[in-house]
């Protein structure tokens, strides 16, 4: 490993990635949509020692059939809400760009950047198929192609009024009356083809300058994307080697655009599910797909971890020794369950610093930054 | 007067803003943008059992002659994601953020809202707005204008959407029966088509705990208030004077009936500024010195420019009146709502007050622009509040403070009580919604016979 540190997260999605997992007696299902649900999971996850949590989101609700959860809170919102009741652990929401304002979408990031003083991510993604188009309806359906194109441009126009306050734009200078110096506010001036923003950012640049940028890369087109524009990205795999070979493709991309492959982290997927012994694990999980019925209950393609807090950080381990990842995502199947047993991974505890920090990436200076230090502008 | 029941005087606290109300010379004035601004505030307005918490919004920088405006606070942050994380800091206060109708989509809109809702245990507010003049549409993809009757068109039919999709989940859509593997019950499909939108969606949360938000309007054209009486729970204005905010508060509610609404479902909340001293000429003297402070030398001459339409730097603020004559310059700040008067008569009248008392232009410049309203000892603002709302010109404030974080810590420590003493104020939440602290309804619990109000 290049790294010093395994990054180590978790994605909390509703109840569970388990569809079923509502239905276990600790689910707190009823609890799903209030803010007190999510500060508790969230503030577990931090306790447990983990460096982000991700949050997904959809403007899609999830298809009916018997047994699974429905309805979903925003995704930003949700980390927003967390933000005073944690102080170490990243905090990285999905927000989907295709029929969202980038515009809006850059100080939402930056707001929580500020309100968790520097801890804020954000994971992109797009919104497939004629049934979130619809919900909006200012445009069709568009294809993989289309879609991260325009997710390529949002997140330049994102990335630009990031930096569009330079960081000592605020001046309030008494003798002239002046609050910001205008000359360190930017127009970003970005024309494309799915829109055109003019700037600056309503919001002053935020802690780290930059929030971090997540993407997944599982097909072509947002590999593409993730190559050029990602902080982390994310993938899943059936198997370790499967997840080497990614990997090895993913660094290769990104040293091919000019970046380097050590600044980036490739973090996989990995499904758990624990209890106190590996049976009881086992047991639980075909409860959970029992409840299931035809549902989509098991993943077999996806890397899955079924055991203990134990056997869980030996396989965390052969990641880390096969150079699988940088890091992994672990996607609980029952929320609850393996957010109670987190904390016999033993992690150090986290201590208050930026997101960036954690990663070992400096903050940057704003790419419109006119004078440097010690030189008269 | 007698008669009237006693009315209870409603309060909100607005974040101090991005224009000159706001003070940021004073060695106290603290950050404007770090969230724990914002907590302190709101924070300070739960600790004096205020209704809610207010966000204006503004989506371009101000521009004035061409450049982006220095002289006031600039900078602010998301609405959603400072209100989502205000409501971990707080238990009982009402959060309500200004948001644009015309440069976001209903359905966003409802999910964002309805999340804010949720997570704050049923403490949401949107004050609607409708500005989009080109200049803030340069920031997004449906850019360009709408003309003013447009605009209400579209936030009446934006609302229509929203709360048809907040309301989509049937109240007891929640299930959650485990032994049987019903979550949810089946999640009727909304659909909307009119001039506006045409939309079909499934919406992905049950109704919140005060059912959904509560809704704020604050535009003031005879559109604006028939929107608000046809629509808005509550109104947010600048018609703050007492007889002037009479003729309002008569008009607006005058309106409800038509929409089978009684005039207590509609709550009127002008803005309002105030300065505290230990005695009334304290008072006066402190707020002269607040005067003196947001109307500085560069910004008496800006706010010249604004009439003048044209560069006056060359004058000085503390000598006459310019003698040329205005332009006729709508363009000279962007992003700020224009009052459409004749630039002309409106100088010609400046130069005969400052001519007549004879001040300078800085000082005419602080005559001529809002002074505070409430200047006094705690006492007598409390009675003053009450006044107003007694004598419906209002069922409570939204007060300005002029220092960001603490602008508000001394009215809650000397006005409160004051309040609470003449019996005009809550001395504890009773209930936990927003709708509770503003006795409104449930949303569905009011008639709904709302039809052929769509758009054609
Ligand atoms: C008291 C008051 C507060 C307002 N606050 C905002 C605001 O925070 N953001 C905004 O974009 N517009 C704001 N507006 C502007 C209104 O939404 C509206 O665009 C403007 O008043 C013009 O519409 P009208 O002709 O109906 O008044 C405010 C208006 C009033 C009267």
């Amino acid at each position: 490993m290049t790294r010093p540190d395994f990054f180590l997260a978790v994605e909390l999605a509703g109840t569970g990635a388990h569809p079923a997992s509502w239905r276990r007696d600790d689910s707190r299902a009823e609890d799903l949509f209030t803010g007190r649900y999510w500060v508790d999971a969230i503030v577990a996850a931090e306790n447990a020692g983990l460096d982000a949590v991700f949050l997904p989101d959809s403007f899609g609700v999830q298809p009916s059939g018997p047994g699974a959860t429905r309805g979903r809170l925003d995704a930003v919102s949700i980390a927003a809400r967390v933000a005073a009741a944690t102080h170490g652990i990243g905090l990285v929401p999905q927000a989907p760009v295709t029929h969202t304002e980038p515009f809006h979408l850059a100080k939402a990031i930056q707001s929580l950047d500020f309100a968790t003083l520097g801890r804020a991510g954000w994971e992109v993604t797009v919104s497939e198929g004629a049934e979130q188009a619809r919900a909006f309806g200012r445009k069709r359906a568009q294809d993989a192609a289309a879609l991260w194109h325009e997710a390529d441009e949002a997140i330049e126009v994102v990335t630009r009024l990031w930096d569009s306050w330079e960081d000592d734009a605020e001046i309030r200078d008494l003798p002239t009356g002046r609050f910001v110096d205008r000359d360190k506010l930017h127009y970003i001036d970005f024309a494309g083809d799915n829109f055109a923003v003019k700037g600056p950012s309503i919001t002053p640049r935020s802690p780290q300058g930059q929030s971090i940028v997540a993407v997944r890369a599982d097909g072509v087109e947002d590999a593409d994307v993730a190559a050029r524009r990602a902080d982390l990205i994310r993938i899943s795999a059936g198997d370790l080697d499967a997840a080497r070979a990614r990997r090895t493709e993913l660094r290769a991309a990104l040293a091919a655009t000019g970046r380097d492959p050590d600044a980036v982290h490739v973090l996989l997927d990995l499904d758990i599910h624990l209890a106190d012994s590996v049976d009881a694990a086992a047991d639980e999980l075909r409860t959970l797909d029992s409840w299931a019925d035809s549902l989509v209950a098991s993943a077999p393609s996806l890397l899955r971890h079924i055991g203990t807090a134990g056997t869980l950080r030996a396989a965390l381990e052969a990641v880390a020794t096969a150079e699988a990842a940088d890091g992994v995502v672990l996607r609980p199947l029952a929320i609850p369950a393996a957010l109670r047993r987190l904390s016999f991974l033993e992690r150090k505890s986290l201590s208050p610093g930026t997101l960036r920090t954690r990663l070992g990436l400096p903050r940057p200076a704003s790419r419109y930054a006119t004078s440097t230090e010690g030189t008269p502008s | 007067m007698t008669d009237k029941p006693h009315k209870p005087v409603h309060l909100a606290a607005h974040f101090p803003g991005v224009n000159n109300t706001t003070v940021w010379s004073d060695p106290a004035s603290g950050s404007q943008i770090d969230f724990a601004s914002f907590a302190h505030l709101a924070r300070t307005a739960e600790r004096g059992l205020f209704d809610f918490f207010f966000l204006a919004e503004g989506l371009r920088l101000r521009e004035h002659l061409g450049r982006i405006h220095d002289l006031d606070v600039v900078g602010r942050p998301d609405t959603f994601t400072v209100l989502n994380a205000l409501a971990g800091v707080t238990g009982k206060l009402g959060l309500a953020g200004t948001i644009n109708s015309t440069y976001n989509e209903p359905f966003e809109l409802a999910e964002q809202f309805a999340s804010l809702d949720h997570l704050s245990g049923g403490r949401a507010a949107w004050n609607v707005v409708t500005s989009s003049d080109a200049f803030t549409g340069e920031n997004f993809r449906r850019g360009g204008y709408l003309e003013h009757g447009q605009r209400y068109r579209r936030a009446a039919e934006t609302v229509e959407v929203t709360r048809a999709l907040w309301d989509s989940w049937a109240a007891d859509s929640l299930v959650v029966d485990r032994q049987a593997g019903i979550f949810a019950r089946e999640v009727p499909e909304t659909r909307h088509r009119g001039a506006q939108f045409d939309i079909a969606a499934r919406f992905v949360l049950p109704p919140s705990p005060q059912g959904h938000p509560v809704l704020l309007q604050a535009g003031d054209s005879d559109d604006g208030r028939e929107f608000g009486a046809a629509t808005a729970d509550a109104i947010f204005t600048g018609h703050g004077t007492l007889e002037d905010g009479q003729r309002f508060y008569t008009d607006v509610k005058g309106r409800l009936a038509k929409y089978g609404r009684s005039p207590d479902e509609l709550k009127i909340f002008p803005a309002a500024t105030f300065v505290l001293g230990e005695t009334e000429a304290e008072a006066q003297e402190r707020a002269r010195h607040i005067r003196l402070q947001q109307v500085g030398p560069q910004t008496a001459i800006a706010f010249l420019e604004q009439v003048w339409g044209r560069d006056l730097s060359g004058y000085d603020p503390d000598g006459p009146l310019p003698d040329v004559e205005p332009a006729d310059n709508p363009d000279i700040t962007r992003g700020r709502v224009r009052h459409a008067k004749d630039p002309r008569a409106v100088a010609e009248a400046w130069r005969a007050r400052a001519e007549a008392e004879r001040l300078s232009i800085r000082e005419l410049i602080i005559e001529v622009t809002a002074r505070q309203q409430f200047v006094g000892t705690p006492a007598l603002i409390a009675e003053q509040i009450d006044t107003y709302v007694q004598s419906d010109a209002a069922d409570g404030f939204i007060l300005v403070p002029h220092l960001t974080p603490h602008g508000l810590d001394e009215f809650v420590d000397r006005v409160v009580p004051e309040l609470q003493e003449r019996g005009s104020f809550r001395t504890e939440y009773t209930g936990t919604t927003l709708r509770d602290h503003l006795g409104l309804r449930h949303p569905h619990h009011r008639s709904t016979a709302r039809e052929g109000a769509k758009a054609s």
